[in-house]
């Protein structure tokens, strides 16, 4: 059943071939046995998933279930699930047990679907590789040795391993593109707005935005229609009407106008990744597709514009934390300062107290001039590139990161280097677009996503693009040796 | 942009984070690497640029003045580390 995608499972449970509780179970067993290894899970929530499998059994019985009713899934740790620990990858939370649900978790349980459990990610969605975590690295599947991305490289490798058939993630600078482009996976940055954010704990709120992970396009926009809309307690919410995403799948894409940016093809680019997008690039041409050179000129900026944006941001969102309300609290503080910063000294990892302390220092007098304002100008240039190159071309393409794959404590010490795995995701949240990752190739046994970027409010275009893809290729039907 | 360790400290303090003295020189080293990535920034001339703080541009949205949210205190304190008599309690502030 595992090996089914999410129309199927749900023609299964409909004809009564299968009911939401014997679908649970295949996926609870199969986490049992294999996420040993992997280890993409921070918690299981089995009973929770029965008892919501049941309820599901009954509404196909009634009548009353929709195409996700009784299809399981799994949420990455950051989205607070009333009555279950949401830890965001970080000690700070080891003990927190959510107090209400977010939009996003409201709205999947109200499509009925089954949760089986809260999958890993780097502290506080701050990381590109999953180690950041505090309940450890997660693996990928395709190779133990190797990352699976991050930050949300555990709601990654679960899909990528058949352990559940869809998850959330979110992605503030990559953080849904680059674990599914590493493991081998659809994946879909919404535009910002377009899904709210209201519950899904905050990084840097002006990039923050949740979105899909699948293993395929369709699944992927079956799973959108339930996430995006709405919600009047995220005040950045955009309010504007909700497209079937699955009803231009079909779509041909005869005369699409695809822009190749040079900036995403120069120095730094793997030869083997770069090969293997060629290659997909020249399948869009046989389907009737033309390929336009473009220049988004101020890319090179991106990185140093997004990480000032993302930490200054991060910092004031983190103060938060101050042992008081909830979280982590130090023991015996011998006054209110000493509570503050031992709390949080002891609470967060070391990549999160870096991050807190750039930003902080980014923000500070006689600093922010130089820093945040100078990045939020970038930021308009940044996305103006794009403004211009969508009057050219309908989608922009590109590979997603700029290696397969690489190896467990290979970056893990050098903050820098990691940070330039993001080179080609982080720009699309700086713009606020719209940006997907799909399977294309292998190098070294390791997977190879291809990045499709549209112009704002476009995901309909982008799951049409991607499904025809799928449609014309394999690639993202494998599955990782062992887990079949 | 080079950081020494006394700067590192008065950052933390400044963040409001414990920093094991023994840690110092590593956040030195690793902080002053990610401010000379971000030193880049500085090559682009950008006055007269206006600053971009939402993605989409959007003002933020108004709603009516009037209460929508109920008095949730007890569930929200649920999740605080030390609490009583429905108060957060803190290390003493004042004499």
């Amino acid at each position: 059943m595992h090996d089914k995608n999410v129309a199927e499972l749900s023609a299964g449970l409909k004809n009564g071939d299968f009911s939401s509780e014997e679908l649970t179970r295949v996926y609870l067993n199969r986490i049992e046995s294999l996420d040993k290894d992997l280890n993409s899970f921070i918690s299981v929530t089995a009973e929770q998933a029965l008892a919501a499998a049941r309820i599901a059994d009954q509404q196909y019985k009634s009548g009353t279930a929709g195409p996700l009713t009784g299809i399981p899934i799994a949420q990455k740790d950051i989205f607070c699930i009333q009555g279950v620990r949401t830890s965001c990858g970080s000690k700070m939370l080891a003990n927190f047990i959510a107090p209400y649900d977010a939009t996003v978790v409201t709205r999947l349980n109200e499509a009925g679907m089954v949760m089986l459990g809260k999958t890993n990610m780097d502290e506080f969605a701050m990381g590109s590789s999953n180690e950041n975590s505090f309940y450890g690295a997660v693996k990928n599947p395709w190779d133990l040795l190797a990352v699976p991305g991050g930050s949300s490289g555990g709601s990654a490798s679960a899909v990528a391993a058949q352990l559940a058939p869809v998850a959330t993630g979110t992605d503030t600078g990559g953080s849904i593109r680059q674990p599914a482009s590493l493991c081998g996976i659809t994946g879909l940055k919404p535009t910002y707005g377009r899904v709210s954010r209201y519950g899904m704990i905050a990084f840097a709120s002006s990039l923050d935005q949740g979105g899909p992970m699948a293993r395929s396009a369709e699944d992927a926009a079956m799973l959108l229609n339930a996430m995006a809309g709405f919600d009047h307690h995220d005040s950045t919410s955009v309010d504007r009407e909700v497209p079937d995403y699955t009803g231009n799948l079909d779509q041909s894409i005869e005369g699409l106008r695809i822009g190749i940016p040079a900036e995403f093809f120069a120095e730094g680019l793997d030869d083997g990744v770069a090969s293997v997008i060629q290659a997909a690039l020249q399948e869009y041409e046989k389907m009737g597709a033309s390929l336009v050179d473009i220049s988004l000129p101020n890319s090179g900026l991106s990185i140093p514009t997004y990480y000032v944006v993302a930490m200054a941001e991060c910092s004031s969102n983190l103060s938060r934390f101050d042992g008081v309300r909830f979280g982590h609290r130090c023991e015996d503080p011998v006054d209110l300062e000493d509570l503050y910063k031992r709390s949080r000294g002891e609470g967060f990892g070391a990549e999160v107290k870096r991050r807190i302390m750039i930003g902080t220092y980014a923000l500070s007098a006689g600093y922010y001039d130089a820093y945040y304002l100078k990045a939020q100008q970038l930021r308009h240039l940044i996305s103006d590139d794009y403004k211009k190159a969508f009057e050219q071309v309908d989608v922009i393409m590109g590979p997603t990161a700029p290696s397969v794959a690489f190896d467990i404590g290979e970056k893990s010490d050098d903050p820098v280097s990691m940070y330039l795995s993001d080179i080609y995701t982080i720009a699309v949240n700086l713009a606020g677009l719209p940006g997907m990752s799909i399977p294309a190739g292998f190098v070294d046994n390791r997977p190879v996503g291809l990045q499709i970027i549209g112009n704002y409010f476009d995901e309909s275009r982008l799951l049409n693009i991607a499904h025809q893809f799928q449609c014309e290729t394999n690639w993202h039907k494998q599955v990782p040796p062992g887990y079949e | 942009m080079s950081l020494d360790a006394d700067e590192v400290a008065r950052i933390a303090h400044l963040a409001g984070l414990a920093i094991d003295e023994a840690d110092i020189p590593e956040y030195t080293t690793n902080l002053s690497n990610i401010l000379e990535l971000v030193e880049q920034m500085s090559s682009v001339d950008t006055a007269g640029i206006e600053p971009m703080a939402h993605p989409l541009e959007l003002p933020q949205r108004l709603r009516e003045d009037k209460v929508t949210e109920t008095d949730q205190r007890e569930l929200f304190q649920k999740c605080a580390p030390k609490v009583e008599r429905g108060l957060y309690l803190v290390p003493q502030v004042i004499e």
